[in-house]
């Protein structure tokens, strides 16, 4: 199953996925700790470090921590330990380990560490928003790396491992869909070993961020990011291409595959940056780009998914520069969504003046009068939560009660055959947004309100929120699903799961926090359910089901 | 229309019709589209196709999605391979070939397909269920309007009624389109690359499903 992962030998070629690539490129830069909280499009890492830990194929580290901040937080403990450490995440992760991480940036690293970041431009993986975890060069002053493709996605974690250890700061490396789901040929290096012997060194003023220290860290990290940027000037990562004209294309990620293939197929010659670095950016390796572009008339094309941050940056550069240099983006409304090949030959194309191209006639014409639906996912038949779903409807009329839902495959309560579903955000959030709900109508004693939880969500971050509603005095009717699995993602373990060795009971923790009310319930016996949910839903204090029943996937 | 293979067509390795005139095959790329919903198997024939190319020594890009498509929804996997292929994703109108393991799914790909794009589409319905779904009599009027080439397999019948198990029908498919010169890619090299790709304990069903397509064609 990993025959292309582990392969090792050295010049072979393989086709690996990005994120297959992100593993090997830990493997072969000799990762000693790993640890993940799931979430696509960056689920595949943690997937198959675990089961390569799992089988005694990899012999650093591996765990799936309850949430993010807490994979960051045991990611700085073994990086403070001296240890190679990878942390990954999707974007929506980010925010939750930012408060570990901002920190971090400042102590620095000690065992080199690289933090992946995979953001999911066009949200085809993600509900809650379409994050840009680009932001983070300005907020943390981290390093950012941004890989096109998986052989890159390889080459980036050694290279953010090799900077991590010589400027000892932690470094990212963002992907976005369409970098860590693609599959392409990938050159191997040799493996290296990932056997590990940590040992913490006590050193206060390297690990501790009381002020007034802290402000002194932060003006060495500056100083860190300054020679980072000599180093991003040199960095063979950052390409550039000669052009012919005056004009000149700036981009990085996957949309510098796209710009390449635009340029061919219009058969245009214009000057190419492409961008390795997002932070630093290299800024005098930018400026000469623009200088050689041929001719006095110089125009610049940023070509960047979502919010327009080269473009910002190359804005100010340019009119420092130059008054003349002219530097433009694209329109607003592609920042939204995911750049595609059509939306970049649309960009170039007006950009160069490009007359040539015919309107590519595509057949969709033919469907725009048909009546069929889009198909749009759906539980899979024979999943338990059909037996929530229908025990609810028996139980209350839904019209009159409030739903919070939340992500995970029971975010298709929202679906319109089911409608059990008023507000969705992030993660553990129908808990504390209900909450709210119940204290704001408080009164209006006809209001009910179920909250879905999931049993990962429940440990990631469902426990806070569930306390403060008890302490907090309210009472919303908590459902949590436990199908004994992190379904949506892949099926990965959590602390609770069925395939996890001293996992800890739901009942218990929930007991724990101060629930008087609660109940255990197999759903298969519908008419205790139904029963319960109609006694838990008249209480004045919090109440709980825990639904129990295994996902049929697993 | 036939009931079986609608058209029987010997077809030649593609020549696609210019979308932008100078240089529109830049990089002499194939691009081929494998559409259906989820937990059709669509990866594994991507790890085939992937193996197959490096047989060839092409080279080779594709993009997939993962996550909630995964549960019964649409799936599309773009591929794209040959001398040397910039980008993974297919081009609107851009597709040479766009296999469908389920019928209505080949509409949903249009936007993709050009007047020269051929399909090889599976004979059967999976119905949606969020909403209404379309008849078999549908689809095809649809595809006969396009006037493009289309090769419909009832593959999943074939494979159960000749090997019992009607899950290795996308293998059954890509074997097809190989056998059947619908794309750039050896028979042998595609035989090489199941033995490669697919677990031992499914190889000899898989190789029959490929051999079985050759018989059909
Ligand atoms: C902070 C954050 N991390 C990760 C994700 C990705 N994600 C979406 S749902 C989910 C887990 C769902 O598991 P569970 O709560 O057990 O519900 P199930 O899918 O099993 O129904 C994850 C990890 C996210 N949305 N936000
Ligand atoms: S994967 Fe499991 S939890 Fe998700 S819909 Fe299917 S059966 Fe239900």
């Amino acid at each position: 199953m990993f025959e292309n992962i582990l392969e090792n030998k050295k010049g072979k070629k393989v086709v690996l996925l990005g994120n297959e690539a992100i593993v090997r490129g830990a493997l072969e830069a000799g990762v000693n700790f790993v640890s993940t909280y799931p979430g696509t499009p960056s689920s595949e890492i943690g997937n198959i470090f675990y089961k390569m830990y799992s089988s005694g194929k990899f012999k650093g580290y591996f765990e799936f921590s309850t949430n993010e901040k807490v994979a960051m937080e045991a990611g700085i403990g073994a990086s403070f330990s001296g240890l190679k450490t990878l942390v990954a995440m999707k974007n929506f992760g980010l925010n939750v380990a930012l408060d570990a991480l901002l920190p971090f940036v400042y102590t620095g690293s000690k065992g080199p560490t690289v933090i992946i970041v995979a953001d999911d431009p066009s949200c085809h993986s993600s509900a809650q928003s379409e994050e840009n975890s680009r932001f983070l060069a300005s907020l943390a002053h981290i390093p950012i790396l941004e890989p096109s493709d998986p052989q890159e996605c390889k080459e980036f974690v050694k290279l953010g491992f090799a900077l991590s250890k010589q400027f000892e700061i932690p470094v990212i490396v963002r992907t976005t869909t369409r970098v860590a789901h693609q599959r392409s040929l990938v050159e191997l290096n040799s493996l290296s070993s990932n056997k590990f012997k940590g040992s913490f060194q006590k050193n206060p003023d390297k690990f501790i961020t009381l002020p007034p220290r802290v402000l002194e860290m932060k003006k060495e990290l500056f100083l860190k990011i300054e020679k980072i940027k000599s180093f991003a000037e040199k960095s063979d990562i950052n390409k550039s291409f000669k052009g012919k004209s005056g004009l000149g294309i700036i981009t990085s990620g996957i949309s510098y595959l796209y710009a390449k293939e635009s340029l061919a197929r219009m058969d245009l010659d214009l000057g190419l940056l492409k961008l390795g670095f997002f932070n630093p950016l290299p800024v005098e390796k930018i400026e000469k780009f623009i200088k050689s572009l041929p001719g006095k008339q110089k125009k610049i094309l940023i070509l960047e998914e979502l919010e327009p941050y080269l473009e910002k940056e190359v804005f100010i550069l340019a009119k420092k520069m130059d008054c003349q240099i002219e530097v433009v983006g694209k329109k607003k409304d592609f920042e939204i969504g995911e750049l595609s090949p059509d939306k970049v030959d649309e960009i170039i194309a007006d950009f160069a003046g490009y007359k040539g191209g015919k309107e590519k006639k595509d057949l969709s014409y033919l469907t725009k009068d048909l009546k069929s639906s889009k198909r749009a996912p759906r539980l899979c038949p024979g999943c338990p939560y059909w037996l929530v779903v229908s025990a609810v409807k028996k139980a209350v009329d839904i019209k009159k009660v409030v739903f919070g839902g939340e992500i995970g495959c029971y975010m298709l309560f929202g679906s319109a055959s089911i409608k059990m579903q008023d507000y969705l955000f992030c993660m553990g959030s129908s808990v504390g947004i209900g909450h709210g709900i119940k204290k704001a109508i408080a009164g209006s004693n006809d209001k009910k309100l179920i909250s879905f939880v999931g049993d990962s969500s429940f440990f990631h971050a469902g426990i806070p929120p569930l306390i403060n509603a008890v302490i907090n005095k309210s009472n919303p009717l908590i459902i949590i699903l436990q199908n004994d699995t992190t379904a949506m993602t892949g099926h990965q373990p959590h602390p609770g799961a069925f395939n996890v060795q001293g996992r800890i009971k739901i009942e218990d923790v929930v007991r724990g926090c101060g629930v008087k009310n609660l109940k255990v319930i197999d759903p298969v016996n519908q008419k205790e359910f139904i029963e319960t949910i109609k006694k838990f839903l008249k209480n004045s204090e919090v109440s709980v089901i825990i639904v129990k029943k295994q996902c049929i996937q697993i | 229309m036939h009931s079986d293979i609608k058209s029987r067509k010997k077809a030649k390795p593609t020549k696609k019709k210019s979308v932008l005139p100078k240089k529109e095959k830049s990089s002499d790329d194939f691009s081929l589209l494998i559409v259906g919903t989820g937990g059709q198997g669509q990866i594994t024939l991507l790890n085939v196709l992937a193996e197959a190319c490096l047989v060839e020594n092409f080279d080779f890009r594709s993009s997939e999605l993962h996550g909630l498509s995964q549960r019964g929804g649409s799936v599309k996997v773009h591929i794209r391979f040959g001398k040397k292929v910039n980008s993974p994703l297919v081009p609107k109108a851009g597709a040479d070939l766009i296999i469908s393991l389920e019928m209505q799914e080949a509409l949903t790909s249009f936007i993709f397909s050009g007047p020269e794009t051929r399909f090889l589409i599976n004979k059967k319905l999976i119905p949606i269920f969020s909403g209404k779904s379309l008849t078999e009599k549908e689809v095809l009027n649809v595809l006969e309007k396009s006037g493009n080439e289309v090769y419909l397999v009832p593959a999943e019948e074939i494979c159960l009624e000749e090997l019992g198990n009607s899950l290795v029908a996308g293998i059954y498919l890509i074997s097809f389109a190989s056998f059947n010169n619908l794309i750039p890619l050896k028979p042998e090299s595609i035989l090489k690359a199941i033995k490669k790709v697919v677990p031992k304990k499914f190889l000899e069903l898989n190789v029959k499903a490929f051999n079985l397509s050759s018989k059909k064609s």
